[in-house]
């Protein structure tokens, strides 16, 4: 009965064109922001934290990257991983270059680096779409990956081919490297998700949100009416990129602290958050939030479940988390091509007329 | 014929301006198919300008050539008194042609808002950066633009459906629209092709309603293709025949039905 947009009148377009429009969601909104910045830090535990809350918060920016990119423009990439490879080296490079940048700001300009990546290896989304673009993109994962690996300049010649996070800080407070609290790292995750799910909002119901969607809906049409193509799929490239490549310096910087290319962002990785996207809901921000969620939280669930309560052996919970995860893929492309977020939209226009049911 | 500069007056009192658009010795070809051949006719300012002809005549082709889809191998497009260079569909548009489609092209994923919303692209200037932040002019050109959309839903009078996914809506509703969005860009000329098409007769009426209400309410020059005779015969103001290519009568709804050629070719005689 709470849930109603009856009465809720708008009285002007820009009260219309809120994110929000029912009063119900606003308010939820506020709450969970509300939960995360002030209950969440204070009760936290190191084990949660690092498990759980810390990677969702940064595979949701890798998802709401991958999402605008694949929801929003149409245009397939499985080089996901590659390019936070690219946001991850690009924090290493500036960090030991400039040890006094604010590392705020080298998370930022390591997506930026990351963008214009992206925009080189875009350029064959204009001649080609669908498959095809999607093993373009698979050159992007596997060349950028051996450069990595093969060229010292990279990772600075140190002998063992990994990079490893020095310990940097902001105000006073040890934001990476071994001696950062997880509720600095978390806090630095959350102000980059929230600030970063917002662009991704703004940028999707304006004008560009909707030339990539004219380009992903029907892309001759686009054309004819005064998309143009180059800039509408470039800077999707770009901006994908751009999100991308800040969860992969955030991935980097403050949760793994060290990281050797081919081994922390290996093909696997492209593909588990390009199921977050497909799972939690194409063409949508508050899917790419459930894909997220789901998928880092599932194999803890499971481990939790099979290893610790039925004493099953951890391999064994591992391959069931794999089949599981497969057949949910499955599942959701024939069942909820648009998946959870879609689910989530279904619930809510069943519970604004509830309990009536039409 | 007519001088380029001058004008005309036609049946129902509306005046007629110069040339907006001509088409000068049009041929274009597919490989070995002559999809155009040697084709000249000009579309003038304010007038419902008509191109029938059988199936496969080449009228959609010809609607290609004018929104900027195909380049013509031989032949020119004058534009507003200057010859348009080869260039990409979307700059033809944002020189004010805009057109529907046979087949309804909307962009099925979004809502009927959002579609009529990108037909007014090019009247919207704000930056990246604002428009990342939803900040200033960005803000401001969004509510300015909707303003101006809702006002082609009002007219066209789809109010109800306006944030409805466009995936959604009856074959009538995405007809009208189609022509929402391409009104939206505020087009010099506009291009319908078969905006009747698969209609009965009810929707056809309201769709000649708006096609005869737009011309008069923005002074919008039309070019449709359409198969209802009835239709054509009673919108427009000036008719090109086409067949094989080739244009075979060019002239006022009456002069049309009464030539020989267009008669054998398409139009046909009644057996009572």
């Amino acid at each position: 009965m709470l849930y109603r947009e009856a009465g809720d009148f708008k009285t002007s377009y820009a009260s219309d064109n809120q994110t929000f429009p029912i009063r119900g969601d606003r308010m939820a909104y506020w709450a969970v922001l509300a939960v995360a910045f002030l209950v969440v830090p204070f009760v936290l535990g190191d084990y949660w934290a690092n498990a759980v809350v810390i990677p969702f918060l940064i595979y949701v920016i890798a998802a709401l990257g991958l999402n605008l990119l694949i929801g929003y423009t149409g245009l397939l990439s499985l080089g996901t991983a590659a390019f936070m490879a690219v946001g991850a080296y690009a924090t290493y490079k500036l960090t030991t270059a400039f040890p006094g940048m604010n590392i705020y700001l080298v998370f930022l300009l390591s997506g930026v680096v990351t963008a214009a990546v992206g925009v080189l290896f875009g350029l064959p989304s204009l001649k080609i779409k669908g498959f095809y673009l999607a093993v373009a993109t698979l050159a992007a994962q596997f060349f950028l990956i051996w450069l990595f690996t093969r060229v010292e300049w990279f990772y600075n010649h140190s002998p063992t081919g990994q990079i490893a996070m020095p310990e940097r800080s902001m105000f006073g407070i040890t934001i990476t490297g071994a001696a950062a609290s997880s509720t600095a790292v978390y806090m630095t995750c959350l102000i980059f998700v929230v600030v970063m799910a917002w662009l991704a909002r703004n940028l999707t119901r304006g004008t560009l949100g909707r030339t990539w969607m004219a380009i992903r809906d029907m892309d001759i049409a686009a054309e004819i009416i005064g998309v143009n193509p180059l800039i509408a799929k470039l800077s999707a490239f770009a901006v994908s990129s751009f999100f991308v490549g800040v969860a992969g310096a955030l991935m980097f910087g403050v949760y793994l602290g060290a990281a050797e290319a081919g081994e922390a962002f290996s093909i696997n990785k492209s593909f588990l958050v390009l199921f977050m996207v497909i799972i939690g809901g194409l063409g949508s921000i508050l899917g790419s939030f459930l894909g997220a969620a789901f998928l880092v939280v599932l194999p803890v669930l499971l481990k939790l479940l099979l290893v610790d309560g039925f004493g099953w052996p951890a391999d064994l919970a591992r391959h069931l988390e794999v089949m599981i995860i497969g057949a949910l893929i499955i599942v959701v492309l024939i069942a909820e091509p648009h998946g959870m977020a879609a689910l989530w939209r279904t619930m809510k226009e069943k519970l604004r007329l509830w309990p009536f049911p039409h | 014929m007519l001088d380029s500069q001058e004008g005309y007056v036609t049946a129902d009192g509306r005046q007629i301006g110069g040339v907006v658009l001509e088409l000068k010795n049009i041929t274009l070809r597919f490989g070995g198919v002559v999809a155009i051949k040697d084709i000249s006719f000009d579309i003038r300012k304010g007038e419902i300008r008509a191109i029938i002809g059988p199936n496969g005549a080449g009228k959609s082709s010809m609607l290609n050539v004018i929104s900027g889809f195909y380049n013509p191998q031989e032949g020119d497009v004058i534009y507003k008194g200057y010859k348009r260079p080869k260039m990409a569909p979307y700059k033809v548009s944002r020189m004010g042609i805009a057109r529907t489609f046979q087949n309804i092209a909307l962009f099925e994923g979004m809502s009927v808002l959002d579609n009529i919303m990108t037909g007014r692209m090019h009247h919207m200037k704000a930056g990246f950066l604002a428009q990342a932040m939803w900040w200033g002019k960005a803000q401001k050109e969004e509510e300015e633009h909707r303003a101006a959309v809702e006002k082609i839903i009002d007219f066209l009078e789809i109010q109800a459906i306006r944030k409805t996914p466009v995936a959604r809506l009856p074959y009538g509703l995405k007809k009208r629209v189609e022509l929402a969005r391409a009104l939206a860009a505020e087009p010099q000329i506009l291009l319908l092709d078969e905006p009747m098409a698969g209609m009965n007769v009810e929707e056809k009426e309201d769709m000649s309603r708006f096609i005869l209400d737009v011309n008069d309410e923005f002074g919008t020059t039309t070019v449709l293709i359409e198969h209802d005779m009835g239709v054509v015969m009673d919108l427009s103001d000036r008719v090109v025949v086409m067949d094989y290519g080739k244009k075979i009568g060019d002239g006022t709804p009456d002069e049309v039905r009464n030539n020989q050629d267009v008669i054998d070719a398409y139009l046909g005689v009644a057996h009572d």
